[in-house]
């Protein structure tokens, strides 16, 4: 088990509200939820979410850290804003959302396969390696993450829209091998290290 | 009109609403002289636009009218209508008040026989049902008006409309000429019982207010129910004039909301229980009737919780706990869908309904910074009891929103303030 989840349960016992609270993005708005369910019905992904904000609210209130920790649901969020905008009382909802999919993911409980947090790793480690996004580079790897049967056939499906962007000058294969990042891509690195380590210490986690 | 006397031991009383005669009413059965000023035509406020009052569900003019004989029998109250505060300057046990009024166009000798308005064409939107009827341009604000006298709408000036009203009046009461007049009232407090107004439903984006013509407020709902209504005391949805039978209520309209109100408005739960004794009322055992309200949680405190007990009882009303996401409508039959997710197990809903009624929320209807060049208040524009209000005391619903009960204490509140100035005066004049 991930050390830090380990030491998370530990300290936290079964305050899993105040372990929200003290380590997730914006999670001190939790408590402010009243569960009326707008945001809820206004979610246009809505009707795929295993648990819908409202109910992932609750439930963290009611300290049920297994299943919230461990759901799909929160990996969902398309950054669409429509529930910040209506919620009445201003919570940042999609904030939220996405600081317990980050928080779920460094104790190692998110789910392995869940395609978006696949598809997030791959594109941090494909801009934090020279500063820019390298979008052939990304493509692929996005397509080939299944395997290579399934990566030609993806990349087969979107061929025609790949060769409109060649057209248009949308895409250029050859920055697969010669990428421009920006200037001084090691100064980058050192900057997110340190970015990090400082994050890590303000929420009191050892990195 | 002009010639009224006031002095300093005079109170002013700003609005005759149900708080603002409460008030006035109160003051001069106690021997105080009291100047009451209201913008509209005639008194009774908001209260005067419900078909019934909760929680007994009496008639408000059975209330308004017990309150017009103690009016009329008070040689003490000097009653000014279609008038407004422009000014206030003094301080507390010396205010000069400067209020602007307006022409009816109609003298005392009026009998309220309606030649006037058999004899005119011109209608024009009747502010009483909140614009839903047209009404004659020459007109008696509602049936229960008081002062029993028509107004002619200043748009048919000029016209021959209002030629045709004059030579129509057998008493000599329609004054063309009459101009809007200037005064100043010396008072020593004032009352200020302004009221609420409802909060702009059009706002409220996602629930189409302006774009579906079944979705209504709360307080329109109210007029529909009257007899003499826009409806005929039928309720006839706007978009095609059927009856609407299976109706949904949306708590929380505007209110509890940062986006919009951020207090809660207090008297929603209580009107939409109500309003769902309307459907039982008028269709009966009609198994098609159903209301289905729709709260976050429904806030009815003490003595009504009995009449929450009693709704929750009826078969026909449901209760869905959620606030609605949107509504859209569904073109074929206009219908209006109400989308959301309950709190009672996350289910997902798209329910059609005839007919939605926003609960409205309520806001004042004068804003505290608007009076005497800003009162104490609350955040939502409520005037609050505090030093920068001077001898100006909020009385009902320009304090708070407040139902009627709580409102008639709020004035008789403000009353006794009242007096303890007034009477402060008298003693350092004796
Ligand atoms: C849908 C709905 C249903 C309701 N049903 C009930 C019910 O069943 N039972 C109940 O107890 N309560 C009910 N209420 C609440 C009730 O309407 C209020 O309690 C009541 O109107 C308060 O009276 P008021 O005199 O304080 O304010 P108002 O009724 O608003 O009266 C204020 C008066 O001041 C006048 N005025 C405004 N501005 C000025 C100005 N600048 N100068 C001079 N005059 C001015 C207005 O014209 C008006 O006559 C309901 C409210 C709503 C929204």
């Amino acid at each position: 088990m991930n050390t830090l989840n380990t030491a998370m349960v530990e300290k936290y016992r079964n305050d899993f509200l105040k372990e929200v609270e003290e380590n997730v993005e914006e999670g001190h708005w939790v408590k402010m939820c009243m569960q009326c369910g707008v945001c809820s019905g206004s979610c246009p992904f809505g009707p795929d979410w295993e648990h819908p904000p409202q109910e992932i609210f609750m439930m963290i209130r009611a300290g049920k850290r297994d299943e919230v920790l461990a759901t799909e649901s929160m990996w969902m969020c398309t950054s669409c804003y429509n529930c910040i905008v209506r919620c009445p009382r201003e919570l940042p909802i999609t904030h939220i959302m996405h600081g317990l999919a980050n928080y779920a993911h460094r104790l190692g409980l998110a789910p392995k396969m869940n395609p978006t947090r696949r598809f997030a790793k791959i594109f941090w480690n494909n801009i934090a390696k020279t500063g820019r996004v390298n979008e052939m580079a990304l493509s692929l790897k996005l397509y080939f993450m299944d395997g290579f049967a399934s990566g030609v056939k993806k990349s087969l499906a979107m061929a025609g829209v790949g060769l409109g962007m060649l057209k248009t000058k949308r895409l250029n294969p050859f920055t697969l091998f010669r990428h421009k990042g920006v200037e001084k891509p090691k100064q980058l690195q050192a900057m997110l290290k340190k970015a990090k380590e400082i994050e890590d210490r303000r929420k009191g986690l050892a990195s | 009109m002009t010639n009224t006397v006031a002095t300093n031991e005079t109170i002013l009383v700003v609005g005759a609403g149900i708080s603002g005669l409460t008030a006035a009413l109160e003051s001069a059965e106690c021997g105080k002289n009291v100047v009451l000023i209201e913008k509209n035509p005639s008194v009774g406020g908001r209260v005067s636009q419900l078909y019934k009052y909760f929680p007994k569900l009496c008639r408000p003019s059975c209330g308004l009218e017990i309150n017009l004989r103690r009016l009329k029998a008070n040689p003490r109250i000097k009653l000014l209508t279609m008038a407004e505060v422009t000014g206030i300057e003094g301080e507390p046990g010396d205010y000069r008040v400067a209020v602007q009024l307006q022409p009816r166009y109609v003298n005392e000798n009026c009998t309220a026989c309606g030649a006037c308005a058999e004899a005119v064409t011109a209608e024009i939107d009747d502010p009483y049902n909140y614009q839903l009827k047209q009404i004659k341009a020459a007109y008696l604000p509602h049936n229960m008006a008081y002062p029993q006298r028509y107004v002619i709408d200043p748009s048919i000036l000029g016209t021959e409309d209002a030629e045709k009203a004059k030579a129509a009046c057998r008493y000599g009461a329609i004054d063309l000429d009459m101009q809007p007049q200037s005064i100043e009232i010396q008072a020593g407090a004032i009352i200020w019982a302004t009221g609420w107004k409802p909060y702009d439903a059009a706002k409220i984006q996602p629930y189409g207010y302006d774009r579906f013509a079944n979705v209504i407020t709360s307080v329109e709902f109210e007029r529909m129910m009257d007899p003499f209504g826009p409806t005929g005391g039928k309720l006839l949805r706007p978009s095609d004039g059927r009856e609407a039978k299976n109706v949904a209520f949306i708590q929380c309209a505007g209110s509890r909301d940062r986006n919009h109100l951020t207090h809660c408005s207090r008297i929603c739960c209580m009107a939409s229980l109500k309003q769902a004794t309307y459907i039982g009322e008028q269709y009966g055992d009609d198994s098609d009737a159903r209301a289905s309200i729709y709260y976050i949680d429904i806030r009815v405190i003490d003595r009504f919780e009995d009449f929450y007990e009693q709704v929750r009882a009826d078969e026909r009303v449901h209760f869905i706990k959620s606030k609605v996401a949107n509504i859209t409508e569904d073109r074929a039959n206009g219908d209006v869908i109400l989308h959301g997710v309950d709190t009672e197990g996350y289910h997902r809903y798209d329910n059609p309904h005839e007919l939605c009624v926003l609960a409205i929320g309520m806001e004042p209807s004068v804003d505290a910074s608007q009076i005497n060049g800003g009162v104490a208040s609350d955040a939502s524009g409520f005037i609050a009891a505090g030093e920068s209000t001077g001898a100006i005391f909020g009385a009902g619903c320009a304090t708070n929103a407040l139902d009627v009960n709580r409102a008639v204490q709020s004035a008789t509140a403000a009353s006794l303030r009242a007096i303890q100035v007034v009477n402060q005066v008298a003693r350092a004049e004796a």
